[in-house]
């Protein structure tokens, strides 16, 4: 996979195209997902505090730390495997069945390079962007259901998310960020770029892909956790 | 560069005769196997410069496995594949690389990327390989377009075009680099009788404007009877016969006979052909009568 493209500038305007299919395509879904993920953590946060000796600005602080530890990085990457992983996966799959991959071998490019990085590439740069947004975009829609549903005011909220607050939190959701991005294009993309058969093989292979992607998440959640929360 | 020594690189032009020759292509006990099933058994043949070279033979008797096999989309178990004297199996990736782009191939469901127009499958190749500005890309793209009778569809997508239309692009986008070696995976596949002489007839008359190393898999009879320079006849992945198109008519092989002639028509219309041959029989027979008539012999 590793060799020396054949022509800079056609690799640079795929991964260009990549990033665009993959970064700005995701959009939509991230924005909806990352605002009500923030809005429902607040109200279900505020629904379990009973206790009238916690102070309402503990709200925000969990809605904070749930959104940049778990939520933004790791629901975020489990819908970009679906997303993102089974279109790699039946793009690749429909290239190598309708002889596409051969047509480009023949012409003597190198098919893994030219089709499979930029993929990896695009994703390692779009996705930790979609992350970071996602977080941003969990706070405030926790921020406005918190006011909306008169749970807690917006100065309280606010104070709320400065309290404590731990930046090395950020690092690590950006480290998962970029471990889930690799999981999310390399599996898809090994899964479409062997698939054997027809139309139906590369349902499969996508479906299998989206499955084996969202298990490797989850262990590779847990074992960074592990490793980078393990005081 | 493929040739880096330019002695070697002389002598590489030299077949197995001592002569030398461009844009050859020689096979020598190729063999390959998926599992235990052999595919390809001892098959030897040299395609010839400027001809259209045809490998003919029943679905599964390894026309395509050969066909991929010389390209090097399948390694071959044994044997070794000569491009203009030089070993295609001995070469690393950049020289196979090179040589890839001395070579168009134009596939059975023709293999145009769907997300692109007319125009971006054409000039893709030059993209890659040129570094050409757009004005003079373009110029070509028209150029070859032209040459397969399909202008004014540069802004269409595949999706879009007819069956043989496709085919035409295939065609354009393999001999845009202006290649030395064709080679065609059943061209007519899915294509109505005209529309398959149409495009059988392109094939040959590119071949012999470039001089080009035509290698066309297939087993459409129209194929063989219009293009057979130089066939080679496979059953169960041995090489069974070689000839030409004329070859075929008094070929005394079964099996041959058997996969040609399949039906009792042409069985008929091929004794006919020998008995004229042999002028037993002349020009202004009664076609309707010798057939109504027993088998001839």
């Amino acid at each position: 996979m590793f060799t020396r493209p054949e022509n800079m500038r056609m690799y640079w305007k795929e991964l260009m195209h990549q990033c665009v299919e993959i970064g700005i395509g995701s959009l939509g879904i991230v924005i909806i997902i990352s605002f009500f993920m923030g809005a429902v953590s607040a109200v279900q946060t505020s629904y379990q505090l009973v206790s009238p000796l916690i102070p309402l600005t503990t709200i925000a602080q969990i809605v904070r730390d749930t959104v940049i530890l778990e939520f933004a990085p790791t629901v975020v990457c489990i819908v970009l495997a679906g997303v993102v992983g089974s279109k790699i996966a039946s793009e690749l799959g429909n290239m190598r069945v309708s002889e596409q991959i051969d047509a480009l071998e023949i012409m003597g490019i190198n098919t893994k390079s030219y089709l499979i990085m930029p993929k990896i590439a695009a994703c390692l740069i779009t996705i930790p962007m979609l992350v970071v947004l996602s977080m941003v975009l969990g706070i405030v829609g926790g921020r406005l259901a918190g006011a909306a549903t008169k749970i807690l005011s917006t100065d309280t909220y606010d104070m709320g998310l400065i309290l404590n607050f731990v930046p090395y939190n950020v690092f690590f959701a950006l480290v998962k960020a970029y471990t889930f991005s690799f999981i999310i294009s390399s599996i898809p993309s090994y899964y479409g770029y062997y698939v054997k058969g027809g139309a139906l093989e590369i349902g499969r292979s996508s479906t299998k892909s989206v499955v084996v992607s969202c298990v490797m998440i989850l262990f590779a959640d847990y074992v960074l956790a592990a490793l980078l929360l393990n005081k | 560069m493929i040739f880096y020594n330019p002695l070697k690189y002389l002598e590489s032009k030299k077949n197995s005769a001592g002569w030398r020759i461009w844009g050859m292509i020689e096979f020598k006990n190729i063999r390959k196997s998926f599992g235990e099933k052999v595919v390809l058994d001892d098959v030897s043949h040299v395609m010839e410069t400027g001809k259209a070279n045809l490998i003919i033979g029943q679905s599964g008797s390894g026309k395509t496995v050969l066909q991929k096999c010389l390209v090097g989309l399948f390694e071959p178990d044994e044997g070794e594949i000569i491009y203009d004297g030089m070993s295609f199996t001995d070469m690393n990736v950049d020289e196979r690389k090179e040589l890839r782009q001395q070579i168009g191939m134009l596939f059975q469901g023709s293999a145009l990327f769907d997300s692109m127009t007319v125009e971006q499958n054409i000039m893709f190749p030059l993209d890659m390989f040129t570094k050409n500005n757009f004005r003079d890309k373009l110029k070509r793209v028209n150029e070859v377009l032209a040459r397969v009778n399909l202008e004014g569809v540069n802004k269409k997508y595949p999706a879009e075009l007819s069956g043989g239309m496709k085919k035409r692009v295939g065609i354009a986008r393999a001999i845009v680099l202006n290649p030395k070696f064709l080679f065609c995976d059943e061209p007519n596949s899915g294509l109505d009788p005209q529309t398959s002489m149409v495009i059988d007839k392109l094939i040959l008359d590119i071949t012999r404007e470039f001089n080009m190393t035509t290698v066309i898999n297939t087993h459409d009879m129209n194929s063989v009877m219009e293009m057979g320079e130089n066939i080679i006849y496979l059953f169960e992945g041995k090489k069974e016969w070689t000839g030409n198109k004329k070859d075929i008519i008094f070929s005394k092989n079964e099996r041959l006979n058997n996969f040609i002639f399949a039906s009792e028509f042409l069985q008929d219309a091929k004794d006919m052909r020998m008995l004229e041959a042999k002028g037993k029989i002349s020009d202004d027979r009664d076609m309707d009568e010798l057939l109504k008539g027993d088998k001839l012999d």
